[in-house]
């Protein structure tokens, strides 16, 4: 999933300034999981801005409502009338769904009120880990199964740096290593082995250092998008 | 001989290899770092120049480089990963060889986190394996990392870095191992304050016979004071320093003596283990003493090959 969390209230109260119809659209997916950007943190938000406008004399009404995923087209239309009505919608989605709704809503004003964090889950209640950079071109089957690119600080290949000690990774100790965790993942089944030979470097290409990438399926492709 | 520099030539030699670290000022006054480097002139075989030491802006490795060559003297330049993509790691090789480098030293470098630009991207492109590799197939194979050809043929010495106090220790000798199949011919280790260990280390690393693919420069650091022996305990990454140590530099009347007797005794023990070539000794805000290090640890005067 994508986590996310909700930016500071003082920067949201700062960027609604101009507008008094405000809309605050929760997103039903990721980031109602990961407690940032539902219903229920909407209607939260929602209220804290009506709140502060009071308390600033500055006249608004706000409305918290929310959509299955805002980033499908399919989706937002189900309330485009409805986001037409206001000056401004605070989307409470990813950077993904804030996107999704200008390229298909143009006439629309939409601010982010999260910061889009990472893909990853939650470990513990509350505790959400960055496991994916979607770097385009998995090495998870060398690794079996602990993505170097994303949880080592320093995206290695070739095995732990020298200042991995104790199982954490040298630029806190309340990271773990790694390089640490996969070696001895691999030693556990056996195959220690695989760290031994050189890993070429990576091809970025296929990252987003190759610009920002797009996916086409011609097999699923309709014939009115060809 | 690889690059012929006086590093190789001495270590080759099968004499005791001794080189001094240098680190550039945070500005491109050098004229410390020159007083710095003429006061060791002739007691270390090359100096090795530091790369943004722990991600802070410093004069260049390469730059100072140059300065030492117009000197006289040998560098040994760093190249970390963290700062520069393949671009700029293979084209500043090739700057330094043009500038009459011999001997290159590659590693990871230390996060961005810990300098002055805690803010900046990490670039890590390629790691630390894959630039020795990259580095050795320019020069053996007259490739670039990409594949394409250089227009006319290099030579370089070059080294790595070694931790025999990293984590996990059963990994750090099969890392050694492939540093050595990457390209190194040289090796740096970690300050040694635990000296039990990095012998532990050394006895792996002679059962597989690396000792005889490539030249292990154990790593030394004077200590100044307590204070700099609990600093480097708690907050340097990668550094051991041991109880024990520290007691001692507590029980001393006089610290900085006590730290000098210290390093002395470290590089003593060194020359006594089977399959150490020499010593880097890393004096940083402390090189005056470097020549008083060498010449008590009986490494003086130096080979003149
Ligand atoms: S290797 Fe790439 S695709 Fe696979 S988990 Fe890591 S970042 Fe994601
Ligand atoms: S300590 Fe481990 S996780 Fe951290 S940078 Fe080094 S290898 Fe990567």
């Amino acid at each position: 999933m994508i986590t996310a969390e909700r930016k500071p209230l003082e920067e949201i109260f700062e960027m609604l300034v101009p507008y008094r119809r405000i809309a605050v659209l929760g997103c039903g997916t990721c980031v109602t999981v990961c407690m940032a950007g539902g219903q229920k943190e909407a209607e939260e938000l929602a209220a804290a801005i009506s709140i502060h406008r009071k308390k600033e004399k500055q006249e608004a009404s706000v409305e918290a409502f929310t959509i299955e995923r805002q980033c499908e087209f399919e989706m937002i239309d189900q309330v485009a009338e409805r986001l037409k009505g206001f000056d401004v919608i605070l989307s409470l989605a990813c950077g993904v769904g804030v996107q999704t709704l200008v390229e298909h809503l143009p006439e629309l004003i939409v601010l982010p009120g999260l910061n889009t964090k990472s893909m990853g889950y939650p470990v513990e209640q509350g505790v959400w880990v960055e496991r994916c950079l979607g770097c385009g071109d998995c090495v998870l089957h060398l690794t079996q199964g602990i993505c170097p690119i994303t949880r080592c600080a320093k995206s290695l290949l070739n095995g732990p740096c020298g200042g991995s000690a104790e199982g954490k990774c040298e630029i806190s100790k309340d990271t773990e290593c790694a390089w640490h965790l996969i070696h001895d993942r691999l030693a556990k089944l056996g195959l220690l082995k695989v760290l031994d030979e050189i890993q070429p470097p990576k091809d970025w290409s296929s990252s987003h250092h190759g610009g920002p990438r797009t996916i086409v399926r011609e097999d699923v492709r309709l014939e009115s998008g060809k | 001989m690889k690059a012929g520099s006086n590093l190789e030539k001495v270590i080759n030699s099968g004499q005791f290899a001794v080189t001094g670290e240098l680190g550039p000022p945070k500005s491109a006054d050098v004229s410390m770092i020159k007083e710095h480097a003429e006061a060791m002139r002739n007691y270390v075989d090359a100096f090795n120049i530091t790369d943004n030491q722990t991600a802070i802006v410093r004069t260049s490795s390469i730059g100072v480089a140059g300065v030492l060559l117009q000197m006289g003297l040998e560098p040994v330049v760093q190249m970390t990963v963290r700062d520069r993509n393949r671009i700029a790691l293979q084209g500043d090789l090739l700057g330094a060889v043009a500038l009459g480098v011999k001997n290159v030293l590659c590693l990871s470098g230390d996060h961005q986190k810990f300098g002055n630009e805690p803010g900046a991207k990490g670039v890590y492109d390629i790691d630390s394996m894959q630039l020795l590799k990259g580095f050795k197939d320019i020069r053996d194979e007259g490739k670039f990392i990409g594949g394409d050809e250089l227009e006319a043929p290099l030579s370089v010495y070059l080294g790595a870095v070694a931790n025999p106090f990293a984590d996990p220790f059963e990994y750090r000798v099969d890392r050694l191992e492939k540093k050595v199949e990457a390209g190194a011919s040289f090796i740096q280790t970690q300050c040694i304050f635990d000296i039990d260990r990095f012998k532990r280390w050394m006895e792996l690393v002679r059962e597989r016979g690396l000792h005889k693919k490539v030249a292990i420069l154990g790593g030394v650091t004077p200590i100044k004071s307590l204070g700099a022996a609990r600093y480097m305990k708690n907050y340097v990454s990668g550094i051991t320093v041991p109880d024990e140590l520290i007691e001692r530099l507590q029980g001393a009347e006089k610290k900085k003596e006590e730290g000098l007797n210290i390093c002395i005794e470290t590089i003593q023990q060194l020359k006594e283990i089977e399959g150490v070539a020499g010593v880097h000794i890393m004096a940083i805000a402390w090189e005056e003493v470097v020549p008083e290090i060498v010449e008590r640890a009986g490494l003086y005067p130096r080979p003149k090959l």
